[in-house]
């Protein structure tokens, strides 16, 4: 745990960040024939202030890991823990997800968008357009406001989509995947920013991505899953200083145990992404 | 400026045919009269007030009948597209009642509902509930599933998933069963009038048909349910883009 303890040391953690404990966490989805397990006792702590980066191929139940953790979808059996106060429960301001789609609504303007947790709170449209405006700002959209969902660009839909997970500033921060849709470039400086808002304002983040790269320059700790049905194959801290170089030798040396690691797992021929 | 320009040259159109067909024919006016008697017999129905008198008649049984049965199909629309239960239960009745004749049901309902402008408003009511009925629960339907699970995680309850997510989503194939429903308002009203009324355009026809053998009168009466349907469709239309995002 010296990982814990240097990104603990190292900067404030906000009273706000919350840790995360899921136990023995299994999830069956009924189906026709045999209920599709996507999750087989899964157990993973996560501590208050890491940024974590889940990874696994399609299909291994990362998505239904941050839908339990959000409380979108019950566990069958285990149990799940936000801080002390225990279960989540979907829209309890303790969870803050953003999606691989930005799912905006196509007919609200970006800052109605962003201001939607606070209008669903019965916030007055005054004030909760002032705080959708910060996030905005946060996320470094603030020009593109009064603009509706289909005139912004794949990535500034995305920010904005960060930005609704944001606004209610919630402990833990869950993004599932939300830079999977966008090229290269325009993902390594959506890193870059997303490293730098966990830094401003410290939370628990869970992120979930296909990408290795991705995964060793934002994390704390590395969760590889197993295939379906999903639990934890290994957990690989990254004890780096940030911002971390595009490629170092230990960057490379951690890159390598992440792809042995899912190597182990996932077997070559299911896995073509782990070459790009 | 163009779509003017084309909505006067087609009607110009119209009018030029149907006069050539009169000229061509040579049918006399009891049979098919020319647009300019048509003209003429409807400035003298201005004139004289009973133009006016069964218009107001028809376009309040209209008005009430279209807004009575648009209210009350978009809500049994909305609860049945929500609820698979309540479509299962509701819809064999619902297409039965679109199946009977209306011209069958009509004379019936001026007798349960007492023959007075009540009866007329729910014959009216009752033909334009089904398409708006199936096009709001279609509509409701329609709603993304990957925003309804966004809103889910916001916490947001069923009633604000309906009024944020669902109604918009919805307004578009909305709109296509008002713009049928706010037509078949006008044929629902004359119906209604023929099933038991002494004033109205629907009885102006009559009136004119078989009483007066006034032809030119009765193709005033059926010009004014035009533009009345024209109207009230225009008015529906231009909701639709203010409400629609395109």
């Amino acid at each position: 745990m010296a990982i814990e303890a240097t990104t603990q040391g190292s900067r404030p953690t906000t009273p706000a960040a919350l840790p995360v404990r899921l136990a023995d966490v299994s999830v069956a989805f009924p189906a026709a024939g045999e209920p599709l397990v996507a999750l087989e006792r899964l157990t993973l702590g996560i501590p208050a202030g890491s940024l974590t980066v889940v990874i696994g191929p399609n299909g291994c139940g990362k998505s239904t890991l941050l839908r339990v953790i959000a409380g979108l979808v019950a566990p069958t059996s285990g149990s799940v823990a936000l801080g002390d106060e225990g279960v989540p429960r979907a829209g309890d301001g303790r969870v803050g997800l953003a999606f691989q789609q930005p799912r905006l609504m196509p007919w609200l303007s970006t800052v109605d968008n962003v201001a939607l947790p606070l209008a669903l709170d019965g916030v007055a449209v005054a004030e909760r357009r002032e705080q959708a405006m910060e996030a905005l700002e946060r996320v470094g959209l603030a020009e593109a406001a009064g603009v509706r969902p289909a005139q912004l660009s794949g990535g500034m839909a995305q920010r904005a989509g960060l930005a609704r997970a944001l606004i209610s500033d919630p402990p833990v921060l869950l993004l599932d995947e939300p830079f999977s849709a966008l090229d290269a470039l325009t993902r390594e400086g959506f890193d870059g920013e997303l490293q730098r808002l966990w830094m401003d304002r410290p939370r628990t983040v869970i992120l979930v991505t296909h990408s290795v790269g991705e995964a060793v320059r934002m994390a704390d700790r590395i969760v590889v899953m197993t295939a379906r049905p999903g639990s934890v194959a290994r957990l690989i801290p990254v004890d780096l200083p940030r911002p971390r170089p595009a490629s170092s030798h230990a960057t490379a040396a951690i890159d390598a145990e992440v792809r042995a690691a899912l190597a182990e797992v996932h077997p070559a021929e299911l896995t073509p992404w782990l070459d790009r | 400026m163009k779509r003017l320009a084309a909505t006067i040259l087609s009607l110009a159109a119209f009018l030029a045919v149907w006069k050539l067909l009169t000229v061509v024919s040579g049918t006399p006016n009891y049979i098919l009269p020319a647009p300019e008697v048509v003209a003429d017999r409807a400035l003298r129905a201005i004139r004289d007030g009973i133009l006016w008198e069964h218009t107001a008649v028809t376009l309040s049984e209209i008005l009430l009948g279209f807004a009575l049965g648009a209210i009350t199909a978009m809500g049994v629309g909305i609860g049945l597209g929500k609820s698979i239960v309540v479509e299962r239960v509701l819809s064999p009745y619902i297409v039965a009642a679109q199946s009977v004749p209306i011209l069958a049901l009509a004379p019936l309902l001026d007798i349960w509902f007492g023959g007075g402008l009540l009866a007329r408003v729910l014959i009216c009511a009752l033909i334009v509930f089904f398409p708006i009925a199936i096009a709001t629960m279609v509509g409701i339907r329609s709603a993304d599933p990957l925003l309804a699970e966004m809103l889910r995680s916001l916490g947001a309850s069923p009633g604000q998933l309906t009024a944020r997510l669902e109604i918009p989503s919805a307004l578009p194939v909305l709109f296509g069963g008002l713009r049928v429903g706010v037509t078949l308002a006008v044929i629902g009203a004359v119906v209604a009038e023929w099933a038991g009324a002494s004033s109205g355009l629907g009885v102006l026809i009559n009136i004119a048909n078989q009483g007066l053998f006034d032809t030119p009168l009765m193709f005033v009466a059926l010009a004014t349910l035009a533009v009345i349907g024209i109207t009230l469709h225009g008015l529906v239309v231009v909701a639709e883009r203010r409400l629609v995002l395109r």
